[in-house]
């Protein structure tokens, strides 16, 4: 068993993991936060996203024990993290605006996939506030300065939510709650 | 997975016993063999926070005018650096072509050129395979094999390496550098860092066990035409089934320096020296290059489900000139 410290929706734990566990597994099964989805298992779906440091990540293909010192936050705790980092679990908002979108515009059907697609679409939606390039756009003006930027701006969420699988095909709705998100944030 | 041993690296002295294990950096590529059990490490060597004092792991640097990329930067840093996207775009278009945005958070530099191949039937237990388990056959000869190569091929086997990145960094003359288990370094070709299968493909590359790649230099680069382009079964999140990153100089005319390399034709990024040669010096001409490019194709063997890249990857290519050089005659 290896030592570990995480700190997780801004709760901090000490924990001695066996080092086969992955993120997710140790996120799910010991410390009960059971938002985050296995899927695939193996890094292909997205259900497992969460948000470490700042960066999504597939939590399935990490181990618990190369994460010692680092800041996860789940779906439990992306409310919490809109509100900014001293707003306590208590007095934040319910939702993330993001998972209001979700509600508002029935981007989900089953809802396994539904965790990862907020946590990624969370984290896609500041990577593009922070000019981080894609392949729709790394080549080009930037789809601000493209004449079709509806167009644009559609192919370039859809490159940077690919690593999220959705089998109910909820994309359009998922899409549109991005979206709306996104230009309340403009 | 199997148990194994766990060390996190601090300094250069955790590293002295490093060839009794493997590294870990990004995982995303090792922990998914290490559940499949086609990887059982004994002991794991976590080098994401490892700290040598004279070989920076973690950033991007200028260097005697082109570019040191720690081998621990991750493939999203890397594609989000101005001087790559300035100087190198050729690199941050294959970078962003590759995987899924989670997975450029945690893919890392070195761990990139060192993922395994996605053949299928390496990844199944069940199957024959000669890179997993030496000497009991390949069932992707007769198998499924659309995304098998075609081009440095062997009887035992017709995996393709999978890496984007790798095939920009082909293009570029990259020097990989890396540090033994004794602690002395050496710097490494592509060429001369990935081996072709022959009869033992379970070796991909020529590094000793212990040795780590501590970082990839981008030699000086005159200014020139740059592009990589990826043809895949969908438009994002699927590996290449041809790639091609091409740099090229057009000077009075004439074209200078060319180079090609082509990603999901063979077991390594390749470079398609051959046509290098003879394009060198000409004329720009829509002819040429589709010409050019079928002949560096002709040793190419298919398997059933993979022939289509014959025709495929020098088309792919001649296209990419074409829209280089600006030239739309034959």
């Amino acid at each position: 068993m290896t030592p570990l410290t995480l700190t997780v929706n801004g709760i901090r734990h000490e924990l001695r993991v066996d080092p086969r566990r992955s993120l997710l597994d140790l996120v799910r099964d010991t410390l009960d936060l059971t938002g985050a989805k296995k899927g695939c298992d193996h890094g292909q779906c997205g259900a497992c996203t969460m948000i470490v440091n700042g960066r999504r990540i597939n939590s399935c293909l990490s181990l618990a024990v190369s994460h010692d010192g680092d800041e996860v936050t789940t779906i439990e705790g992306v409310a919490a993290r809109s509100a900014g980092e001293e707003t306590s679990t208590a007095d934040a908002p319910a939702l993330h605006p993001l998972q209001q979108a979700f509600i508002e515009h029935d981007a989900f059907q089953c809802g396994f996939c539904t965790s990862g697609q907020i946590c990624s679409g969370i984290a896609a939606l500041e990577e593009l506030a922070q000019d981080l390039p894609s392949l729709v756009t790394v080549s080009g003006e930037g789809f601000r300065n493209v004449e079709d930027a509806d167009a644009l701006l559609e192919e370039e969420l859809r490159e940077r939510m690919s690593g999220n699988l959705c089998r109910c095909g909820a994309y359009p709705n998922i899409l549109a709650a991005l979206r709306q998100v996104m230009e309340a944030q403009r | 997975m199997k148990p194994f041993d766990y060390v996190r690296v601090g300094g250069a002295e955790d590293l002295a016993q490093a060839s009794a294990g493997r590294f870990l950096a990004g995982g995303t590529n090792l922990i998914d063999l290490m559940k499949h059990e086609i990887e059982t490490p004994d002991r794991l060597f976590d080098i994401t926070r490892a700290d040598l004092p004279t070989q920076d792991l973690a950033s991007v640097e200028p260097r005697e005018d082109g570019l040191r990329i720690g081998a621990l930067v991750t493939n999203a840093d890397l594609a989000a650096s101005e001087q790559v996207r300035r100087r190198y775009p050729v690199l941050a278009e294959a970078l962003l072509s590759g995987a899924s945005p989670q997975l450029r958070n945690k893919a890392t530099t070195g761990g990139n050129l060192l993922q395994r191949t996605r053949c299928p039937y390496f990844y199944d237990r069940a199957r024959a395979c000669n890179k997993r388990q030496p000497g009991t056959g390949c069932d992707a000869m007769g198998g499924f094999n659309r995304m098998h190569a075609v081009l440095g091929t062997s009887e035992a086997c017709i995996a393709a390496h999978p890496s984007d990145m790798a095939v920009a960094m082909a293009a570029l003359d990259v020097r990989v550098e890396t540090r033994k288990a004794d602690g002395t370094k050496r710097s490494l070709s592509l060429d001369e860092l990935y081996r072709l299968p022959g009869d033992a493909p379970e070796k991909d590359h020529v590094l000793d066990p212990g040795e780590l790649i501590t970082a990839v230099v981008l030699p000086a680069q005159v200014p020139s035409r740059q592009a990589y382009r990826k043809v895949r079964d969908r438009a994002s999140y699927a590996f290449a089934l041809v790639s091609a990153a091409v740099v090229v100089e057009l000077d009075a005319g004439r074209i200078r320096n060319p180079r090609i390399a082509l990603g999901g034709v063979a077991p390594r990024p390749w470079r398609a020296r051959r046509a290098e040669t003879r394009l060198e010096g000409q004329a720009p001409s829509r002819a040429l290059f589709l010409q050019t490019m079928t002949e560096e194709f002709e040793a190419a063997r298919g398997h059933g489900h993979n022939d289509f890249k014959i025709d495929l990857a020098p088309r792919l290519v001649a296209d990419m000139l074409g829209e280089l050089t600006e030239t739309t005659h034959d």
